[in-house]
């Protein structure tokens, strides 16, 4: 008999730059151990999963973080007095900060996570990126935080065009010249504030792995995969698992030397002397995450059974060369969900 | 000269690379010539085999064959580490 459970999480906006919320649920929803009930939290009205059919049972719409930790967990203290909550994934870098420092008092009042500490989610930032290679011996790209728009006409001293001009949590573009390097930095910190990374370019083949750590230093799975398509906002629009065990060698180095705990997705760059680059570390499972579950890993069952304290076996293998492709849909609803949704905060 | 071991080739010619990715459609001769490859043949049999198939004389195979190896080897295919 399947176990009944209930799992709330984010990252509902399966837009064009997907959040990992839809794949998560369909990696639970795969699961021949539980039986769920998914509750949506929504940071805006209009995330596709609040009215896909099969995905999310319930949604609460929640306050975005920037408005404050305490009101966000105060939300979510609310939503569980209510409608009790079992595990709860939040699928956004720009979130985890508050769950993460709110984990004991979750934990306190019966609901469940598996994160990451708040020192690996620091060790492991952007902006750390070249200490984070220097400690683990791991070859990482150099790259410098900038706070100030005059540091720019500086940057010709340390980095050779192109570069990467990043945020600290999203976004990437790759600049030929200063005043490409202007236009990003002031884009992309108006959007994710300061500091904007900037990144030495590596050429090459961009590769991603996603893993799942269990906090003890051991892998409990990998899948890598190659992108096929990628869209105009850098995400993946089709992509193939791999068989490379040099990438699953690195991956398990990183899990095994950081005690990694929860899910993260390695972005690396095989350069054109297949010499492996990490260019970045996200501290949760990626919005791809569903092709691992077709390859044979289900990550977020796996992950659901460690937030719950569960023993979870190691997945050996995964089947290479399987492939997935998103696509977009006309979903009709009726006003009055949207409506429903907008006024009571909740569906 | 091989091909790679974990190469995936197809009947239909659809030849998948594991390791990076990639993948390519080869037509029926690049089919045939993977295939005396993958029977470990060298560049002479694999000429000679060819050429009494097919209406083309040695020099000018071979000048297709090399060239097709060396796309062959710019997109790691073969098996450059086990070469004697």
């Amino acid at each position: 008999m399947k176990t009944k459970i209930t799992v709330a999480l984010t990252g509902l906006n399966n837009t064009d730059n997907p959040g990992p919320g839809v794949p998560v649920i369909r990696g639970i929803r795969d699961s021949k151990e539980f039986d769920p009930r998914i509750i949506g939290l929504a940071y805006e009205n209009l995330e596709p999963a609040i009215y896909m059919d099969g995905i999310v049972d319930k949604t609460y719409q929640v306050p975005y973080p920037s408005e404050g930790s305490d009101v966000l967990l105060q939300r979510i203290l609310d939503i569980h007095e209510k409608d009790p909550i079992d595990v709860l994934i939040p699928n956004f870098d720009a979130e985890l900060y508050a769950f993460m420092r709110s984990e004991k008092i979750l934990e306190k009042a019966g609901i469940k996570t598996f994160l990451p500490t708040l020192e690996q989610f620091e060790e492991r930032h952007k902006s750390n990126l070249p200490e984070f290679g220097e400690r683990y011996g791991l070859s990482v790209p150099f790259s410098k935080p900038i706070m100030r728009i005059d540091e720019i006409e500086t940057l010709k001293d340390d980095f050779e065009y192109p570069l990467m001009v990043k945020g600290k949590f999203y976004d990437a573009f790759l600049a030929y010249n200063e005043e490409q390097v202007r236009m990003n930095y002031n884009k992309i910190s108006a959007k994710w504030g300061l500091p904007v990374i900037i990144q030495e370019f590596i050429k090459g083949t961009e590769v991603n792995v996603v893993a799942l750590g269990d906090g003890e230093g051991n892998t409990i799975g990998a899948v890598p995969m190659r992108k096929h398509y990628i869209t105009d906002k850098g995400k993946a629009w089709s992509g193939v698992t791999l068989d490379d065990p040099k990438l699953l060698d690195l991956t398990n180095k990183i899990i095994k030397a950081m005690k990694w705990r929860g899910g993260m997705e390695l972005e690396l760059v095989k350069s054109n002397k297949n010499e492996l680059f990490i260019i970045e570390i996200n501290p949760r499972i990626p919005a791809w995450v569903y092709l691992a579950v077709g390859a044979g890993q289900n990550l977020p069952e796996a992950l659901v059974k460690l937030a719950l304290g569960e023993e979870v076996k190691p997945y050996t293998s995964y089947e290479v060369g399987t492939m997935f492709v998103r696509y977009s849909y006309d979903l009709i609803t009726n006003l009055k969900e949207f409506e429903k949704l907008s006024t009571l905060g909740e569906l | 000269m091989q091909i790679k071991k974990n190469i995936a080739v197809s009947e239909t010619g659809f030849v998948f690379n594991p390791t990076t990715g990639d993948s390519y459609s080869l037509n029926q001769v690049g089919q045939e010539i993977l295939g005396h490859l993958g029977e470990n043949r060298s560049p002479a049999e694999i000429t000679s085999l060819m050429t009494s198939t097919y209406d083309i004389d040695p020099p000018s195979f071979e000048k297709y064959f090399f060239d097709f190896i060396s796309m062959l080897r710019q997109f790691e295919l073969l098996d450059e580490e086990n070469e004697n």
